[in-house]
């Protein structure tokens, strides 16, 4: 695989929603490269007939009594919020106009 | 560099020394709390090992805990023991940083199971302790409160991500303290610190309250000082918890009464693999050779056994741990909790400046390549490869628990590094996790014990097993420290 350019790794980062700076973004480019090249020694490994592994142990969904619990009290649930209006998490204005 | 003053208050003792001298009245748990935070604040400067102490709540819970004692309504072994939680496990009240910027500000409105069933059983957690930032990495440096040094030897990283727990038990300053262990977070700390660190079984312990990394291989464990303690802390944070779906319902067995000191008869496997991976100390490998013969002295039969898929181990970690992380580390977006860029423009820019602002340069590289091996196109090429082999990393081990009862190999390849030294490579970083990753991989538990110095620093043992069967590791590992002494090796006081 051809290695990775600073033109997809700023892609991926915008993806991840991570503003880099020039510099940054240059580092990234040569560790992530290097960290894929050494990934790639698992290309050597025949896999096609292998099931893939999600999780380490085998658990089938679990079910549970449909019985109400106590969620966290709304005011608990915001107290941590760096804004907040009434019962709601407060970010910027997302949609023009109107009010 | 500061070294440890004169005046240091005494180390504390074992959990096992420590319960019998509550019991026996020889002292209360006020003091024991109160010597825990003497010791603690005069071995700060050098070690760095906690993010922050709750003094005034562990004074008052070490009172109330007397006053159990006094109406005979105590609660067990751990009733009145100062403990430490590493700091991305949440105690409601009590802030939680997983040493990221981040999460400044951020206090839980809950407790972690963990935490929970620690307080019903009597601990008294006098404070949270130093980790890499949200647990990524394997020295402590990574912190965005700063390393933490090894007690051994103060210009040496303890050990990551969990090393400002291991530095604290090492110490003295708690019998027991929590880690977290991903892909050798608990048992590469306790190597290279010289205490016992267990990863126990993936589900054995809940996650609940345990912030995340990676889902998959996450799992919370003890740090003390020997493996009985250990058994004990073991039994009191196990178990099924309705809050996370993937613990596991089988009772939890009395770990305890498994340490028998027997060990004759169980095949010990030493994978042939471990033994021959670059960049391994001959030093690590003449004191494991040595204690895999002092098992063999104790009736324990040695077997040479084979873990074909090993050097795929650290490739196939790095590409699953990276896609859980990018996908757990999504909620951090400034808008419930913890920190939030000033003056955003609009949504866009307020996640964009509080994550680049907030997260650390490991964090963030771990992000990108976590993003990038599940975006359109490389899945399949990595992050589903990844996954199959995982499922070969699985079978070496099912194959080779077929023909022995535990296996054994050195828990590092390395003693303590020197701050600074792997900094700048991440790679070279990763390659220290070698023998431990896989264990996380296959969901098995392990567990480090120490096995001797070399070059005057501690060398860890490890012990993995088969899945749920945390009872022969520790049986094995007790019956080792009744037969040796490197478990007493105390860290100069003076230096």
């Amino acid at each position: 695989m051809p290695r990775i350019t600073r033109e997809e790794v700023e892609r991926i980062a915008a993806l991840a929603r991570l503003s880099l700076a020039p510099d940054e973004a240059e580092r990234m480019t040569s560790q992530l490269g290097a960290l894929l090249d050494y990934v790639a020694l698992l290309g050597e490994l025949d896999t096609r007939k292998i099931e893939p592994t999600s999780h380490p142990v085998p658990i089938a969904t679990p079910l549970r009594e449909d019985r109400a619990g106590t969620p966290l009290a709304p005011e608990l649930a915001l107290a941590n919020a760096p804004e907040s209006e009434g019962s709601a998490f407060a970010v910027p204005r997302i949609i023009e106009g109107g009010e | 560099m500061s070294s440890t003053p004169r005046s240091a208050p005494e180390a504390l003792g074992t959990l096992a020394e420590l319960g019998a001298a509550l019991e026996a009245r020889r002292i209360s748990s006020r003091e024991l709390v109160e010597a825990a935070l003497a010791r603690a604040a005069a071995l700060e400067p050098s070690l760095h090992a906690f993010v922050g102490l709750r003094a005034e709540r562990a004074r008052a819970e070490g009172a109330e805990s007397d006053t159990r004692r006094a109406r005979h309504e105590t609660r067990g072994p751990l009733d009145g023991i100062p403990i430490a939680l590493k700091d991305n496990l949440v105690q409601m009240g009590e802030p939680t940083s997983c040493a990221s910027r981040i999460l400044e500000g951020f206090v839980s409105p809950y407790d972690a199971s963990v935490t929970r069933r620690l307080r019903a059983a009597g601990a008294v957690v006098i404070g949270r302790t130093n980790l890499d930032e949200f647990a990524m990495g394997s020295s402590t440096e990574n912190s965005a409160q700063g390393p933490s040094r090894n007690p051994w030897d103060p210009t040496r990283t303890p050990g990551g991500s969990s090393g400002g727990s291991a530095a604290v038990v090492a110490a003295g300053v708690v019998p027991l303290a929590l880690g977290s262990d991903t892909g050798g977070s608990i048992r590469q700390p306790a190597a290279c610190c010289g205490v016992v660190g267990l990863k126990p079984t993936y589900g054995r312990v809940s996650r609940y309250g345990l912030v995340a990394f990676a889902s998959s291989l996450d799992q919370i464990g003890p740090f003390t000082r020997t493996a009985a303690d250990c058994a004990v802390a073991l039994e009191a944070i196990a178990g099924h918890d309705p809050h996370d779906s993937t613990s596991l319902p089988e009772p939890v067995p009395r770990y305890s009464e498994a340490l028998t000191g027997d060990v004759s008869g169980l095949r010990l496997g030493l994978p042939r693999e471990y033994f021959v991976a670059e960049g391994v100390e001959p030093g690590v490998l003449a004191r494991v050779r040595e204690a895999a013969a002092e098992l063999e002295r104790a009736g324990a039969k040695l077997v040479e056994v084979s873990l074909p898929h090993t050097k795929y181990a650290i490739a196939t970690y790095y590409l699953i741990a990276t896609a859980e992380a990018s996908s757990n580390l999504a909620r951090y977006d400034g808008v419930r909790y913890g920190r939030r860029a000033a003056h955003p423009k609009d949504l866009h820019d307020l996640y964009h400046r509080t994550r680049s602002e907030g997260f650390g340069a490991e964090v963030k590289r771990r992000i990108l390549l976590g993003t990038y091996v599940l975006s359109a196109g490389y899945y399949d090429a990595y992050y589903r490869k990844a996954q199959q082999v995982r499922t070969l990393l699985r079978q070496d081990f099912e194959r080779a628990f077929e023909g022995c009862d535990a296996l054994l190999t050195p828990t590092a390849p390395e003693t303590a590094f020197r701050l600074g030294e792997k900094a700048a490579d991440p790679l070279r970083m990763y390659l220290s996790d070698v023998y431990t990753v896989s264990t996380n991989l296959a969901g098995i538990p392990g567990l480090s014990l120490p096995c001797g110095l070399a070059e005057g620093l501690p060398v860890g043992l490890q012990l993995l097993g088969r899945p749920l069967d945390e009872a022969t590791l520790l049986r094995i590992a007790e019956a080792y420290q009744r037969r040796t002494d490197h478990h007493l090796r105390r860290p100069p006081e003076e230096r």
